[in-house]
């Protein structure tokens, strides 16, 4: 029931299936929300959270098995009642790679199933001249923490992506698609899209796609795979789960603007800011909550652009240690076996020990790293460019760990105990960040061009 | 008068990514009341943070209550940036534990003198 009854004006209901296009959803809730006849279905695809190497590779971090289950059941259900369906961020990472990944699913789905759509398809990848020519120009600034970017940084990424805002998205809108695929995008853009577009506050409209993206995250108890509507209103949102199992409280809404991010009271994004400083959250009961007072404050457009370098191939080797003894000098038996593969081999590679029991999670930030431990998880790390020198040094400094005669050892038979046989693995490739700048733009579209195509019988 | 550790107290204690290159904190406490006595007593500090994690406290860049949730969030300079050569928690999803023993004081977790003693509310974290 979206329609009004109140007589205080229009309502817009967006679906949010699921927190990640394949992270799945239980059919029974897809089915609630579809019966309460939304006017759009959206996912978030995407994060950075799984780190470089999906940016850098051009792969997703979700199964495609997985993802075409998701998107058949709402394609499906977008078609059938005949509203958009929306996805950010294809792929995960959003770059060229993900996107035609994620379209090639989509197409095989229309042909098992005759469907017919008009499909607009959102490119987010940044060609190289244009960055470096904004870079040159004083229109590129790092994100905080991030050190500032060279063109050397740019030239060396393997892909480029920036994260478009909801302008883009309306334009597909505009020109009749009905299924809107991204590459990159702001998480909260495929929610606010729609809304934006049929004349509703853009601060509201954010503020329901940041809580959307996330799915029934921001539920109690929270899942990333069911799904919530939420319902714009007069001068607030309504957010309900889809599953007796859960319900909206207002701390849970409120607490979810903590979420991976670092100032809850304010969330910038692409032209500006959202700003919860005057943001009220009350109890409808049966687990709902409104939402109102969020404000979006604009500020010169900027873009969030991401990239990803490859820096080597890596190959690793797990092993455990009991011997109190050689636990006790740990630090300098591995210290001493890096110097003499290194030496004796003259190689570059780098060479790392991922130490549990001692630092293995927390590393540098670790502040029990000398409490007693009775036994250690050692992982050996090798990266180097060529994935044969990885493998060579990783096997070294293995052999020369297992049988290195540490001072007082007693037992002379090895030190390691090797967790599996082969005992070395090879890891593949190795992406670390390249870019995470923000890019001044004139247009919120130009870099984003949508491309409509035809799908079906 | 004996302390109380945090984990005995709050509701959820986590830490999280915001972006590759900072790492979030949040403490996020039962009910408005403890909420408003640990803020009161100014428990939270960037200096406090920076302790526990034994970092200069420049790098320990934000530390926000936010009262509609009842929480503490707390935001740092990653050592290593997520998923590079060297680090070790790609999502940064098991940095919390030096806040779970942190002690706060009985008169600001228990106020009224002879308070009846029992678990804090604890709980599953999401």
């Amino acid at each position: 029931m979206n329609q009004d009854h109140g007589g205080s004006g229009a309502s817009l209901s967006v679906l949010s299936p699921t927190a990640i296009l394949g992270y799945g959803f239980p059919e029974a809730s897809l089915a609630r929300g579809l019966a309460r006849r939304p006017q759009a279905i959206a996912v978030d695809a995407g994060s950075t959270d799984p780190g470089p190497y999906y940016l850098g590779a051009g792969k997703s971090f979700t199964s495609r098995k997985a993802v075409k289950r998701d998107l058949s059941l709402m394609l499906r259900g977008a078609l059938d009642l005949g509203i958009p369906l929306l996805v950010g961020s294809a792929g995960g990472a959003g770059a060229a790679p993900h996107l035609a990944w994620t379209r090639e699913i989509l197409l095989e789905l229309a042909r098992e199933g005759s469907l017919r759509f008009r499909l607009g398809v959102i490119p987010a990848d940044i060609p190289p001249a244009t960055l470096k020519a904004a870079l040159r120009t004083g229109r590129v600034r790092p994100m905080p923490c991030a050190p500032a970017l060279t063109e050397a940084d740019v030239d060396a990424s393997a892909h480029l992506v920036a994260q478009m805002g909801h302008e883009p998205l309306v334009a597909a809108l505009d020109a009749g698609a009905q299924v809107v695929l991204c590459g990159r995008a702001y998480d909260p853009g495929p929610f606010a899209a729609p809304a934006i577009r049929a004349g509703f506050d853009p601060g509201l409209s954010l503020h329901m796609g940041k809580i959307l993206e996330c799915a029934a995250i921001a539920a109690t108890p929270g899942s990333g795979s069911d799904c919530v509507l939420a319902t714009l209103r007069g001068d607030g949102f309504e957010l309900e789960t889809l599953s007796e199992a859960r319900a909206f409280t207002t701390v849970s809404a409120a607490a979810h603007s903590l979420y991976e991010k670092s100032d809850p009271y304010e969330l910038p994004g692409p032209g500006g800011s959202l700003d919860l400083r005057h943001t009220a959250y009350q109890d409808l009961g049966g687990g709902r909550v409104r939402v109102s007072g969020t404000r979006f404050s604009p500020a010169p457009y900027t873009v969030k652009v991401e990239g990803a370098r490859k820096v080597g191939h890596r190959t690793i080797s797990i092993a455990g240690v009991r011997d109190p003894i050689l636990i006790g000098q740990v630090d300098a038996v591995l210290e001493a076996v890096r110097k003499q593969v290194l030496a004796s081999t003259g190689s570059d590679a780098r060479v790392l020990f991922h130490v549990y029991g001692k630092d293995g999670v927390m590393g540098p930030l670790e502040p029990r790293r000398d409490a007693p431990a009775h036994e250690l998880g050692i992982v050996i790390e090798a990266v180097h460019a060529e994935p044969a020198e990885a493998d060579t040094v990783c096997s070294l400094v293995r052999s020369t760990l297992l049988h290195y005669g540490y001072p007082g050892r007693i037992s002379t038979a090895g030190n390691l105990a090797l967790l599996y046989s082969p005992s070395d693995v090879s890891c593949g490739e190795v992406y670390e960040f390249s870019v995470y700048h923000l890019l001044e733009v004139d247009d919120p579209r130009a870099l984003f061009p949508v491309r409509l195509e035809e799908v079906g019988p | 008068m004996s302390p109380v550790p945090l984990r005995e107290v709050a509701r959820v204690i986590r830490s999280k990514n915001s972006g590759p290159y900072e790492l979030t904190l949040d403490v996020i406490f039962p009910e408005a009341e403890t909420y408003r006595r640990v803020k009161e007593a100014g428990v939270f500090t960037r200096e406090l943070v920076a302790r526990l994690y034994g970092v200069p406290v420049e790098k320990v860049l934000k530390l926000v209550h936010y009262d509609p949730a009842f929480a503490v969030k707390a935001t740092l300079v990653r050592p290593v940036v997520s998923g590079a050569v060297g680090e070790t928690d790609v999502y940064g999803a098991q940095q919390h534990a030096p806040l779970l023993d942190l002690e706060l004081p009985e008169a600001v977790v228990r106020p009224s003198a002879g308070a009846i003693p029992g678990p804090g509310p604890g709980g599953e974290s999401r």
